[in-house]
């Protein structure tokens, strides 16, 4: 019997009664009166030296307030990198200076030159087309195997090189795990590319800012999915504004994927500029603006190479990475391959030696950072496309080689530096079998292959690291934040309440989920509680929501805040009561005296806090309002095993994706329907970055993937029929070390889906005997063909 | 968008007239105009707008014939009433949207390289009709983005001879869903024509030796062994040049199997 309400229900998101009737307030509807607007002239050219900006035609054309150029800034802080890697040889990583506005050089193509504001935007426009920008092209260094062997074209003069850092992890494990690769009885090898992604939200980004001059406060009004770490980051490092007088608001946000966690050139220019014109400022990207501007996702290229004994147990693995960061290092772009990626790279499997060399390098492209699943996935697909292929190599069947290898007891230390706490990978993987009918494929297969197609099915797993923290341990690692999350829940007179959290909700549905908790726990309508979230003046300090984060942490946040309204809450039911504090019980929102009929209602209670009449007030205060700051413990592992059958079509390597299905372990869920949703979503993606998407550069770091005439969006029909679209999350084994036993599912679609979707190509092409052992993503048409044809 | 002026005129008369203004862009359903427009890409100091001319609007048969579609008549009109091959092609263009508002004149005057209907309009035979003269597809079409059409001539209708069996192949870009290669087939009485678009530098083509062959024997097998020359085709991020001539191959085939 379904619930109908509280934790395990799946109770309709009430946030989108808004979104889908229009009613969403998202930045782009915020309109200041008196409101003057900004375009930004960009790059045209990847790299090259800034000889001149003449805005002198165009600061007189019509509307025009003021024009600005990377010499407005030189007093003002660069954008600043919020994690600090440090090398293999202990030494930190070359950081550049991000100027606001290009000064001296120009390092991408989409690179802000000069913004002018002006009445409205098409006069802005109009001005910033009469703007002579004198550019000395240089030659531009796209490929990160050149940028690190040759010094030729250097994308930073002030550096010494390309290379932003060479780490090791885990260092001291380098030497035997060379010696575990020299006794090895099979090696298998598989170099790969993690394609470069654009995260392409529904919603672009927006940025507005406002200055009340009589105050002296500021108020950015952004797309954020961490407005706290927008402004601390903004106020404290680039501007120089004081947290009390700045405020940053994220309101309704359509879509994040990691491209909104980092703080843009374009939020500190409105800020700033809102101030110099002393009018509101507003900035709404174009798409195209966003293809040259939002940070990208992965690219990697890597080389992994698994070492197994002779009965098949995996005895190392050896990894070397270059991670692309692009021409800056955006807001946490440093940690994405070296702690969300080689941390992982042990996967689901007891493998006792792990090695993973990463080299990020510095290249006249976009910045490239986190992009849901962030590393993770990035380590997935390395890991599982070369268990696939030595299982081929083998001989094995690709289950059984993984099922063989499977860590079995928990708590278990990986030899990357992680503790998982809790997982079952039999479960996960028997139950993707049961519901993708592997028996049924063979049968399938025959039925594909008499209609001239070939039919592969492809199965993996996957682990990943969600909430990642304790805040102490991360600190260590480099990062220049904390990661906790806090709430503040205040009650009010007449018992309904508010739930201030610092996660952010851009699609995750928190405004619904978030209630079913506090519901549970005080035994009390959904529709009494009421979550606030995206704005700096009204939550407490918060780290956002990012890396599936919100449920785990945000949500433990919540819960112990939740814990002390009912603590205090017990102390006056018991004054009402006149009963010891001790026998008082809370049950579906009334407060009673164990073993008696005595009780007092919740809503009594509540009042009682606030008409302080009959009241201790000699022991407690009045009023019923409670802030946590939650610091996890651990991170989170949430594991899976995904299966996927495709049909390709070897006349024109066309790959259509018949069945998917997704077995995952997230420990306790909230909201089945909301899970399920943020499971389909990710596993689109993953299908997106496996066969569609690719962003892609010329040689002269010219972005030929410039807009969906040529970037391949997912659509509804890449993807298989909702009744062969099966995600299951019956698998729980709770985290261990936090309240709720969550642990959290808003990346695991993207992380656990694109190698199952290559390995299921993989095995299609060779059932049709074609010796293929690897396509790169995405395996479009094109490149399946030419993978047939040799 | 830079500013331009807008013109409705009712009848071709007017249109023609309109378009003799200076700097003037004849505007169909806006599918490619519009986006042009509003990157800056295209600066008209007045667009003529043809949506509300009724007598470029329609779908008929001639005393000849021939289906006769007025230049502004829109994809989806295309879609309920065109003979199966062409009627096939026009409901697959774009979507739902895009078949609402482009139009058939638009797409032949702009002559994209990879639009569905220069492959059926070469591949039927069919006349451009303007508002001065009558121009025969074969000598219509001059390379990608190129006609003969004149500066202000306007395409008041499009006649297509009806083949005795037709069918429109296209094997999309993934991206834009534009045709990487689409081929038109149609059998007449007189013989096959295979049109190819998508897949050449030079825009839409006749597959002549295709044509000869399936004019013998009109059936798959036909086309066994022929091939276009990689040579001169299209080669981008989507597909190499030798895909594309592949696939001319391969969508030739299910046109043939296909046609109807």
């Amino acid at each position: 019997m379904p619930k109908d309400g509280g934790i395990g229900a799946s109770s309709k998101r009430r946030e989108d009664v808004r979104f889908l009737t229009g009613e969403g307030n998202y930045t782009d509807d915020i309109n200041i009166r008196g409101q003057a607007h900004v375009f930004f002239l960009r790059s045209d050219v990847a790299h090259g030296a800034l000889k001149g900006v003449d805005t002198s035609d165009a600061a007189g054309m019509p509307g025009v307030i003021r024009i600005f150029t990377g010499a407005d800034f030189e007093a003002v802080g660069g954008m600043p990198c919020g994690w600090q890697v440090t090398d293999k040889h202990g030494q930190p990583m070359q950081e550049p200076r991000h100027p606001i506005l290009a000064h001296e050089k120009v390092r991408h193509v989409g690179e802000p030159i000069a913004a002018v504001v002006a009445e409205t935007l098409e006069q802005a426009r109009d001005a910033a087309e009469a703007i002579s920008v004198d550019i000395d092209e240089l030659p531009a260094v796209v490929d990160m195997k050149a940028a690190v062997a040759s010094d030729d074209v250097k994308v930073h003069d002030d550096l010494t090189s390309n290379l932003c850092y060479d780490w090791g992890f885990v260092e001291e494990n380098k030497a035997a795990t060379d010696a575990a690769f020299e006794k090895a009885a099979h090696v298998t090898t598989l170099e790969l590319v993690n394609n470069r992604l654009v995260a392409n939200p529904m919603e672009p980004r927006v940025a507005v800012g406002d200055y009340a001059r009589g105050t002296d406060d500021h108020t950015l009004y952004t797309t954020s999915q961490n407005p706290h770490v927008i402004r601390l980051l903004m106020g404290a490092f680039v501007l120089g504004i004081p947290e009390h007088k700045l405020r940053v608001v994220a309101p309704d946000v359509g879509g994040g994927f990691g491209t909104k966690i980092f703080h843009y050139q374009e939020e500190a220019f409105v800020t700033f500029a809102a101030k110099a014109c002393n009018r509101p400022v507003k900035w709404t990207s174009s798409r195209s603006e966003a293809f040259m501007s939002d940070a990208h996702g992965r690219d990697h290229v890597t080389k992994i190479e698994l070492a197994l004994d002779a009965q098949n147990n995996f005895t190392a693995v050896r990894t070397e990475t270059f991670a692309n960061m692009g021409a800056y290092l955006s807001t946490f772009a440093p940690s994405v391959p070296t702690w969300l990626h080689g941390t992982l790279m042990a996967g689901n499997y007891k493998t006792p030696l792990v090695y993973v060399n990463v080299k990020a390098v510095f290249t006249n492209t976009v910045p490239v950072d986190a992009y849901r699943g962030a590393g993770r996935p990035e380590a997935t697909f390395q890991l599982e496309r070369v268990i696939d292929k030595a299982a081929r190599e083998l001989n094995v069947d690709p289950v059984e080689l993984r099922r063989q290898n499977f860590i079995r007891e928990f708590p278990y230390a990986t030899p990357v530096a992680v503790e998982y706490d809790t997982g079952d990978y039999d479960a996960t993987m028997d139950k993707v079998l049961e519901i993708s009918d592997r028996e049924g494929f063979a049968a399938r297969r025959a039925e594909s292959e008499a209609k001239g197609k070939l039919r592969g099915f492809g199965i993996n797993c996957f682990i990943e690291a969600c909430g990642i923290a304790p805040s102490n341990l991360v600190g260590q690692l480099g990062a220049r934040a904390g990661l906790y999350e806090s709430a503040t829940v205040r009650v009010n007179a007449t018992g309904g309440l508010v739930v201030m959290t610092g996660s952010h909700s851009h699609g995750q549905g928190h405004e619904t989920a978030f209630p079913q908790v506090v519901a549970e726990m005080i035994g009390i309508d959904e529709s009494m509680i009421e979550v606030v979230h995206g704005d700096t003046a009204t939550a407490p300090m918060g780290m956002g929501t990012y890396g599936s984060r919100s449920i785990a942490v945000g949500g433990s946040a919540m819960v112990r805040a939740t814990e002390k309204i009912i603590a205090k809450a017990k102390k006056i039911a018991s004054h009402l009561l006149e009963a010891s504090e001790g026998d008082i019980e809370l049950k579906d929102g009334a407060f009673s005296v164990a073993g008696t009929d005595k009780s007092v209602a919740w809503g009594d209670v509540t009042l009682a806090a606030y008409v302080p009449h009959n009241y201790p007030l000699e022991d407690i205060e009045p009023g019923l309002e409670e802030t946590a700051f939650y610091d996890p413990s651990n991170f989170t592992y949430p594991a899976g095993a995904y299966s996927c059958e495709v049909e390709v079509d070897p006349a024109t390597g066309e790959v259509t994706i018949e069945r998917f299905a997704s077995a995952d372990d997230f420990g306790n869920v909230i909201n089945p329907m909301i899970v399920e949703g943020q499971v389909h979503g990710g596993i689109a993606q993953g299908i997106g970055q496996a066969l569609l998407e690719n962003c892609a550069y010329d040689e002269n770091g010219q972005l030929l993937s410039a807009s969906y005439m040529d970037y391949t969006m997912p659509r509804a029909d890449n993807l298989p029929p909702m009744d062969h679209y099966v995600v299951d999350h019956s698998c729980q084994t709770p985290c261990t070390h936090n309240p709720l036993g969550v642990k959290g599912c808003g990346e695991a679609g993207a992380i656990g889906s694109p190698p199952t979707v290559i390995n299921a190509i993989i095995d299609a092409l060779q059932s049709g005997g074609h010796k293929v052992d690897h396509i790169d993503m995405p395996a479009t048409p094109s490149r399946v063909w030419s993978a047939i044809h040799g | 968008m830079y500013n331009f002026d807008v013109e409705m005129p009712g009848s071709v008369a007017d249109a023609v007239s309109a378009m003799g203004r200076e700097e003037a862009q004849a505007l169909g359903g806006g599918q490619t105009l519009i986006p042009t427009l509003k990157q800056r890409l295209a600066s008209p100091s007045v667009l003529v707008s043809l949506s509300k001319i009724s007598e470029m609007k329609g779908v008929c048969t001639g005393e000849d014939g021939a289906l006769c579609i007025g230049g502004a008549t829109v994809h989806a009109a295309v879609a309920k009433d065109g003979f199966a091959g062409l009627a096939g092609l026009a409901s697959r263009i774009g979507d739902p949207a895009v078949r609402a508002r482009g139009t058939i004149g638009g797409s032949l005057a702009n002559n994209d390289p990879s639009a569905c209907y220069p492959a059926a309009a070469l591949g039927c035979g069919a006349t451009i009709v303007t508002n001065s003269r009558e121009i025969a597809a074969d000598d219509y079409f001059q390379g990608m983005f190129d006609t003969a059409l004149e500066e202000g001539e306007i395409i008041t209708e499009v006649r297509f001879p009806v083949p005795e069996v037709s069918r429109y192949e296209k094997f999309v870009q993934p991206a834009s869903r534009f045709a990487l290669v689409g081929v038109f087939v149609a059998r007449f009485s007189e013989g096959v024509r295979v049109a190819v678009t998508g897949a050449s530098e030079d825009g839409v083509f006749r597959w002549a030796e295709a044509e000869a062959a399936l004019s013998q024997a009109f059936s798959e097998n036909a086309v066994d062994g022929l091939s276009v020359p990689a040579d001169g085709m299209i080669s981008d991020l989507h597909g190499s040049a030798a895909y594309r001539a592949h696939l001319v191959g391969v969508m030739t085939k299910r046109a043939v199997a296909n046609a109807a």
